[in-house]
């Protein structure tokens, strides 16, 4: 399984992509591969604001129902709403068209408590 | 129940084996000002024989709705149950209280369930009812709870027009979950206007109001949801009495969000209190149905195309969800929704409003009536459904004892909920003119 770069991960296997001010958050492809087929996502709604690790968002798989938790606390300012009626985005392309909001960072140094890709590719393979 | 005996000897071993001194000690966490502190008063000892002779006897001293005329209701009301209720709800593939675990086998359970959920949305208006909750106070308890997941705010403002007790229950489960509830007090017998508009504010997560109220009056619906509206996420939250729907407009027609109340008055005896079931009822909103709490029968076709019933939005529960469920207080009252099914459907739409009119109609003589009575006065007159809220110069415990002698149960003493004096009196169809003309007479003359 390949980790691209650039990504932020979380244990919980959520992901974060930082762009200035703004940041991408999705779920990691091994999440989805645990998950199995995503069949309904509960997303946050705009103008909301989470702490970092506060659950956002809920994935509905045909196994289970996991929530999603943010790996870094912000407001939501673009939720992906695409996902609604296709949820299995989630599993085709975790980290493109699968991603579930855009947050508006409160604190860049939250970014340290993270694992790069190379960490969470070691991270992976100790799991 | 089974006897199951425990010798001094056993009771011994199982205290030593964790570790307490007496069997007192396991009770100690219990607050001294509600323990028990005499031995309860029956003997020692009775032979089978004795015991049964007792019960008979101090089951007699029980005084029943047949034994006294019934002007109380407070929560709980008198209502004629056709026979057909009784006939239908004990042939025994109804024999149980819960859904059946294994629910999709038991299709004429589910059917019952689903008819039920339908006919809860046509009367209240809404477009989702679940399977029910376990009674008044507990729906309004997990309506507010719902308010504050879907808003992700913890405000919650209670018209004191609330039963007391759905308040008490609601204050019991918000309390673990941090939820801030605050009253809003009455002007007469209805919510305070002004003060609602003072305390409402963009951190309200719910303003929940009682229709008609505790004290039979009807809110001012429009106004309530003007000053919820003004706010960007508040839900409105309407407790009500079905029966009271047979006459009143719909709560949907104000924008209630969620739509809650006791479901005796459909069918259900009163007994002592229970069991009785809880109805919730919410607007077709996605938000709304991911966190409504209880099971949800729903529609739909077989392998062949011919129409079945299943469990349905299961994975709000708890069987799925773990602590993370909607509500942890999964059961249902399966039972008396098929009352409440079996008394719809036999009442019929027309049915029910005429036992509204009727019930509506017959108050209003009494009420008039006893206002017209030296001593007395009715405190809303002008507005209420079935049940109306009288002050008496006399003490209330007096004119109640006055009235029981005489063979009626006057009303409630509001005393017992601690907030307001005087007495809450209610009607229903099973009234009847003469009965009320009695109780005038014990009441005494025109002013």
């Amino acid at each position: 399984m390949s980790v691209p770069e650039g990504y932020y991960f979380t244990e919980e296997h959520e992901w974060i992509k930082v762009e200035g001010d703004v940041a991408t958050v999705g779920v990691s492809e091994h999440a989805q591969h645990e998950l199995g087929d995503v069949v309904f996502v509960e997303l946050p709604e705009l103008d909301e604001e989470y702490d970092q690790s506060e659950d956002f968002a809920v994935i509905e798989s045909v196994k289970a129902v996991s929530d999603v938790y943010l790996p870094m606390g912000g407001k939501i300012v673009e939720v992906n709403e695409v996902l609604l009626d296709q949820p299995e985005l989630i599993n085709e392309e975790p980290y493109e068209g699968g991603w579930l909001a855009k947050i508006e960072i409160s604190d860049e140094s939250e970014l340290d408590s993270l694992m790069d890709s190379v960490e969470y590719t070691a991270f992976l393979e100790e799991e | 129940m089974d006897y199951i005996s425990n010798t001094p000897e056993d009771i011994k071993k199982m205290l030593e084996l964790i570790g307490v001194e007496d069997v007192e000690e396991l009770f100690s966490l219990i607050p001294e000002k509600v323990a028990l502190k005499d031995p309860l008063n029956i003997p020692d000892e009775l032979s089978e024989l004795e015991l049964k002779k007792l019960a008979v006897e101090r089951a007699a001293s029980n005084i029943t709705l047949e034994d006294k005329v019934s002007f109380m209701g407070a929560g709980s009301y008198d209502h004629f149950i056709p026979s057909i209720v009784d006939h239908m709800i004990s042939r025994t593939e109804f024999y149980t209280a819960y859904t059946p675990y294994q629910a999709e086998l038991s299709q004429g359970t589910l059917q019952a369930t689903y008819e039920y959920q339908s006919m809860i949305c046509e009367l209240t208006g809404m477009d989702i009812s679940n399977a029910s909750l376990l009674d008044g106070g507990s729906a309004v308890a997990e309506a507010v709870s719902m308010a504050s997941r879907i808003t992700r705010k913890k405000k919650i403002l209670l018209s004191k027009g609330v039963h007391p007790a759905y308040r008490e229950v609601a204050d019991t489960y918000g309390h673990p979950i941090s939820l801030e509830l605050k009253e809003i007090p009455l002007a007469g017998a209805v919510t305070d206007i002004n003060a609602l508009a003072e305390e409402i504010d963009e951190d309200t997560a719910a303003v929940v109001v009682q229709y008609p109220n505790f004290y039979g009056s009807i809110e001012d619906m429009r106004k309530i949801k003007e000053l919820i509206a003004a706010q960007k996420k508040t839900l409105f939250i309407v407790v009500t009495n079905p029966i009271a729907l047979g006459l009143l407009k719909e709560p949907s027609e104000f924008g209630a969000d969620i739509v809650v109340g006791e479901g005796q008055p459909l069918g259900n005896v009163i007994n002592f209190g229970g069991p009785y079931f809880g109805f919730m009822a919410i607007k077709d909103d996605r938000k709304l149905l991911r966190q409504m709490p209880g099971r949800i029968v729903g529609g739909t076709k077989d392998v062949d195309g011919k129409k079945g019933f299943v469990l349905t939005m299961q994975t709000r529960e708890q069987h799925i969800r773990r602590e993370k469920a909607t509500s942890n207080i999964c059961s249902n009252e399966a039972l008396n929704t098929l009352i409440a099914a079996v008394y719809m459907s036999a009442m019929g739409k027309e049915g029910i409003k005429e036992l509204a009119e009727q019930s509506m109609k017959k108050a209003h003589y009494l009420a008039n009536k006893i206002d017209e009575l030296e001593g007395f006065q009715v405190l809303n007159k002008d507005n209420f459904f079935h049940e109306f809220w009288v002050k008496s110069s006399e003490p209330v415990s007096d004119v109640k004892k006055k009235l029981f002698a005489e063979g009626f149960l006057a009303g409630v003493d509001l005393s017992c909920f601690e907030e307001e004096e005087g007495l809450l009196i209610c009607v229903t169809e099973k009234r009847t003119k003469d009965e009320m003309d009695a109780l005038l007479t014990v009441l005494g003359g025109e002013k």
